[in-house]
């Protein structure tokens, strides 16, 4: 019987667990997996489950694999709550993270390959992969900073930043209100609004939209975070400085991608057009805007990442005591790295749902476009 | 056998009647045969009086057209044929105003090119579809109607008649990229219908489609041409199609652009591709292909 | 046949000279935004200069206190000459060693910009490289990348940096990091593109050849990936340029332009400020220039226009 690449790794990857029963868990006094029947039986399970993963037809191979990387991973997790083993894990502990390691690897590629008719199906699993790739970087950096016993103070777990988030709510509410609503959404809409505002102006009148293109070009690869201090000066300390950050920073790509949209409409288009005898008002509304659209919306995703950046250079010239950056500052100085780490979650939390809701809206607007349909 | 283009200030448009009374926009054609003023030559749709074009580019001046004299009357098929370069995309282009003469004087149904368009006188159909990707097929035949001022009402209903008309009934739904070449240059002729001109200009609509596609749909503009009554100017290439479509073949030579040779085709108005065959037919195709050599198309 | 192939035509026409038609119009918004800025400077300094005259109980004509808005020494907005003046000051005044030179704080953050660059660059082609051959990846790890971008480094910032001194990296490698995780994403991306971008022909080509991957990826999947890979590049260096000024503040740094910037809102320097920027910005437009100069020298090697 001649075994594929995969089918050896995942018998590695049963070994791997069972070989655990035979090293030392901890660098530490402790009692071997014997003296732990329920954990051995997991581990029996897991081993099993892997084993078995490579014989079964595909799409139960790809159950199965993850199964026993659940039941091997709430193993390792079990271990780690004890006291001699967190922070002194020995190889018996690193095979198993390494067994679980290969077995995930393998699940995630095989649900790559998966090939699905249905669509909607299909736009689940790709929905699936990177949220189980990522669930699992989540543990691995979970177990390496426990096993080892990286000082929490450099560098906590996630179940640690995760039990300070929940902590902190009413002050993290604080800062994402400061830095976000009055911040960052104050300005992403002035400054967009008024970027699509010239950009019309701007394709009407043709010399301004010729001399304004090059300049919001140039404007746009310059260093424009660094009015945040001019701002600061001319607005005071509080959100209207970061607000006003944000508007300068979103303000260029806004018109410089505004304008190249206005003009994406295609010739023939223009000319039907005007065979109908449509003014200017009727032209821009039914066909320059609509046309417009991939790049307009190019532009408000460039800008969602963009004004959330500026916001918080804002804060580091200066702000009342919240906010985001500076929350950050304050708490990094002071080393309290654990609320420094649950203030970048919700960052990331605010950044990608802001993106997200963005993108969504781009799905609903310009579902027509080619890149969609491809 | 009658001739064609004699017969339609005689006769009532058939198809029309009922909404030449809502029309808003009416054009004086149709005006003048409702109330059925004595005609003694058929009303005029295009008159081109001596027309030249010469355009400014970066190697310096191009004569598109060069003296350019033409009469269309009512209710005429008219096609233009000749090598690329010779200016009729470019004749079309100025009957439809979207282009201005450098010289002579252009008049589309007794009014300036200008104001005929102003006046929604003509429906355009370019060589691609020119759907609006982000409007359904109703929405995109819908699209003169809104510009125009056509209430709301009566918007529906004519997107259902022109697209039945076409063949396209029950797509309304659907989007432009969903439906073949064939059918989206369909849905294009029905956008250019729904305002009902009565002047059709339409620049190598079948160009992009394969032969077998082509011939259904030129059968198919022959019927709605037939049942409409409009005017037809329409630019090809193809000999066949020309011959096959048209009661009067213009055939023009290289830039600078000049008419050749204006040749009468007199077939019955429900004919088939049959008649391709005939020898009535291969003989006015030989004259055109005499006529296009003779202007020294083939020689480049 | 579409009038798309001749221009359009007009009865009379004066025919200018193509490069004052392009460039006509951006000179005149130019001169008009430079106006508008001195118009501005009088304003907003008034205030300013007039509770100054007041202070000092001098009677002041109009003509003295415009002159004055012009030429106040901490102004809300200072006039572009006093910008260029104090700009020169900074740059040619001072040796280039000194910690007052303007030239010093340019390459004290040049340094981690092209260090950050060099990083971000690398990383992001591996990384597309990798995406493109292993459809794993791409499904598993490109989201996450995406993900990446949404995240406001300035967040991370000083983490990054508390942890790297910790273990002894101070100075220009934590700066240079932030600039490489800013800037590797264009670069991924564009080259992802560009990597992808031959026509399925060309493809099939090489499989009638029976190339191997190897192969086929340094004869027609690199070569293709060029021009895509400069456009990314251009935007690339100026996120890494950002990035390095940004890198320099959460820790209060002492050298580079962003600890220049907050020097000059730290003691109240507006124009010193102002003269930062232009020389960020500067530094923004050298950069984009260089690489546009590798671009076409690629480009010659490459046999002419791609």
């Amino acid at each position: 019987m001649t075994l594929s690449w995969k089918q050896a790794a995942m018998f590695v990857a049963a070994i791997g667990m069972l070989a655990a029963v035979a090293a030392p868990l901890s660098n530490e006094p402790t009692a071997d997996l014997f003296g732990r029947p329920m954990l051995l039986a997991a581990i029996l399970l897991s081993a099993a489950l892997y084993a078995a993963s490579a014989f079964v037809s595909a799409r139960l191979s790809i159950a199965v694999t993850f199964a026993g990387v659940l039941v091997g991973c709430g193993v390792t997790l079990v271990l780690l709550r004890d006291d001699t083993i967190e922070g002194y894990a020995a190889s018996g502990f690193w095979v198993l993270v390494l067994a679980n390691w290969i077995a995930a690897w393998l699940g995630v590629a095989a649900l790559a390959s998966v090939k699905l008719h249905d669509k909607a199906a299909g736009r689940m699993v790709d929905l699936a992969i990177p949220l189980l790739f990522g669930a699992f970087v989540f543990y691995l950096w979970e177990v390496v900073v426990r096993g080892f016993g990286v000082p929490s103070v450099l560098f906590p777990a996630p179940s640690l930043i995760g039990v300070r988030f929940f902590e902190s709510l009413w002050m993290l509410w604080q800062d994402f209100f400061q830095t976000f609503i009055l911040g960052v959404l104050t300005g992403y809409a002035i400054g967009c609004g008024a970027g699509f505002l010239v950009a019309i102006v701007a394709n009407r009148y043709t010399f301004l939209g010729r001399g304004l293109l090059p300049i919001g070009n140039f404007v746009s690869a310059l260093p424009i975070v660094g009015v945040a201090p001019i701002m600061v000066m001319w607005f005071g300390f509080d959100w209207p400085s970061k607000a006003a950050v944000v508007v300068v920073i979103t303000f260029f790509p806004m018109l410089v991608n505004t304008l190249a949209g206005l003009n994406a409409a295609g010739h023939i288009e223009r000319d039907l057009m005007r065979s109908y005898g449509a003014g200017q008002g009727q032209t821009l509304r039914k066909l320059y805007l609509p046309a417009a659209m991939p790049f307009i919306f190019n532009a408000l995703k460039i800008n969602s990442t963009l004004a959330f950046i500026g916001a918080i250079v804002a804060e580091f010239f200066g702000t009342p005591t919240l906010g985001i950056g500076f929350r950050i500052s304050i708490m990094a100085g002071r080393m309290a790295l654990d609320v420094v780490w649950a203030e970048i979650a919700l960052a990331a939390i605010a950044g990608m749902a802001f993106y997200g809701i963005v993108a969504l809206a781009e799905r609903a607007t310009t579902f027509w476009h080619p890149s969609y349909r491809t | 056998m009658m001739a064609p283009g004699k017969g339609a200030a005689a006769r009532l448009p058939r198809a029309n009647t009922p909404f030449h009374a809502v029309e808003p926009m009416q054009n004086l054609a149709s005006v003048a045969t409702l109330t059925e003023k004595p005609a003694v030559s058929a009303p005029l749709a295009v008159d081109v009086t001596d027309v030249s074009l010469t355009f400014e580019t970066a190697d310096g001046q191009v004569d598109a057209l060069s003296h350019v004299n033409l009469q269309i009357a009512e209710g005429e098929f008219v096609s233009f044929i000749g090598p690329s370069g010779c200016g009729k995309t470019t004749l079309l282009r100025l009957i439809a105003d979207l282009e201005q003469p450098t010289a002579g004087s252009l008049s589309v149904n007794g009014m300036s090119a200008g104001d005929a368009r102003l006046k929604r006188a003509y429906g355009y159909v370019f060589q691609a579809p020119a759907l609006y990707p982000w409007r359904t097929i109703e929405k995109n035949i819908m699209l003169p109607l809104e510009i125009m001022g056509v209430p709301d009402s009566e918007r529906r209903e004519r997107v259902k008649r022109y697209l039945a008309l076409v063949n396209l009934a029950g797509f309304e739904r659907k989007y432009p990229w969903q439906l073949s070449g064939g059918m989206q240059q369909r849905a294009s002729i029905a956008r250019a219908l729904s305002f009902d001109p009565a002047l059709l200009l339409m620049d190598e609509p079948f160009g992009a489609l394969d032969e077998i596609v082509r011939d259904h749909l030129n059968e198919q503009l022959l019927r709605l041409w037939d049942k409409t009554n409009k005017t037809v100017a329409f630019v090809t290439h193809s000999i066949p199609e020309a011959v096959f479509l048209s009661t009067k073949i213009v055939v023009m030579s290289p830039r600078p652009g000049r008419i050749i040779d204006v040749i009468d085709s007199n077939f019955p108005r429900d004919r088939t591709l049959e008649i391709r065959e005939t020898p009535e037919f291969i003989k006015i195709a030989h004259r055109v292909r005499e006529g296009l050599r003779s202007g020294h198309s083939y020689d480049e | 046949m579409t009038s798309s192939s001749y221009a359009t035509a007009r009865p009379v026409q004066i025919r200018w000279h193509p490069a004052i038609v392009r460039s006509a119009p951006v000179i005149v918004i130019v001169l008009g935004l430079i106006a508008v800025w001195y118009v501005a400077a009088v304003l907003m300094n008034r205030n300013l200069v007039r509770s100054q005259f007041e202070r000092d109980d001098t009677p002041y004509t109009t003509g003295e206190l415009i002159a004055g808005t012009l030429d106040a020494e901490r102004p809300l907005l200072p006039a572009p000459h006093q910008i260029i003046e104090t700009f020169s000051e900074d740059v040619f005044g001072w040796p280039v060693t000194s910690p007052r030179s303007l030239i010093f704080h340019s390459w004290v953050t040049l340094s981690a910009t092209f260090l950050g660059f060099a990083l971000g660059a690398a990383f992001g082609i591996f990384l597309a490289v990798l995406i493109v051959h292993a459809r794993t990846l791409q499904k598993s790890l490109l989201p996450w990348i995406i993900c990446s971008q949404m995240v406001p480094i300035l967040a991370v910032a000083p983490i990054v940096i508390v942890v790297l001194g910790s273990i002894g990296l101070r100075g220009l490698f934590p700066k240079a990091l932030i600039s490489a995780y800013l800037c590797f994403f264009p670069v991924t991306i564009g080259v992802v593109k560009g990597l992808s971008s031959p026509d399925p022909i060309q493809r099939d080509l090489m499989r009638t050849w029976s190339a191997t991957q190897p192969q086929i990826f340094w004869k027609l999947r690199w070569p293709s990936a060029v021009p895509f890979l400069f456009t990314s590049l251009k935007v690339s260096i100026t996120i890494s340029l950002i990035g390095a000024i940004v890198a320099e503040l959460p820790t209060g740094a002492q050298a580079g332009i962003g600890a220049r910037l907050l020097a000059g809102s730290y003691y109240g320097q507006t124009i010193q400020i102002w003269a930062a920027l232009v020389a960020a910005s500067l530094l923004a437009v050298l950069l984009i220039g260089l690489i546009s100069l590798i671009e076409r020298w690629v480009g010659e090697l490459m046999g002419g226009r791609a």
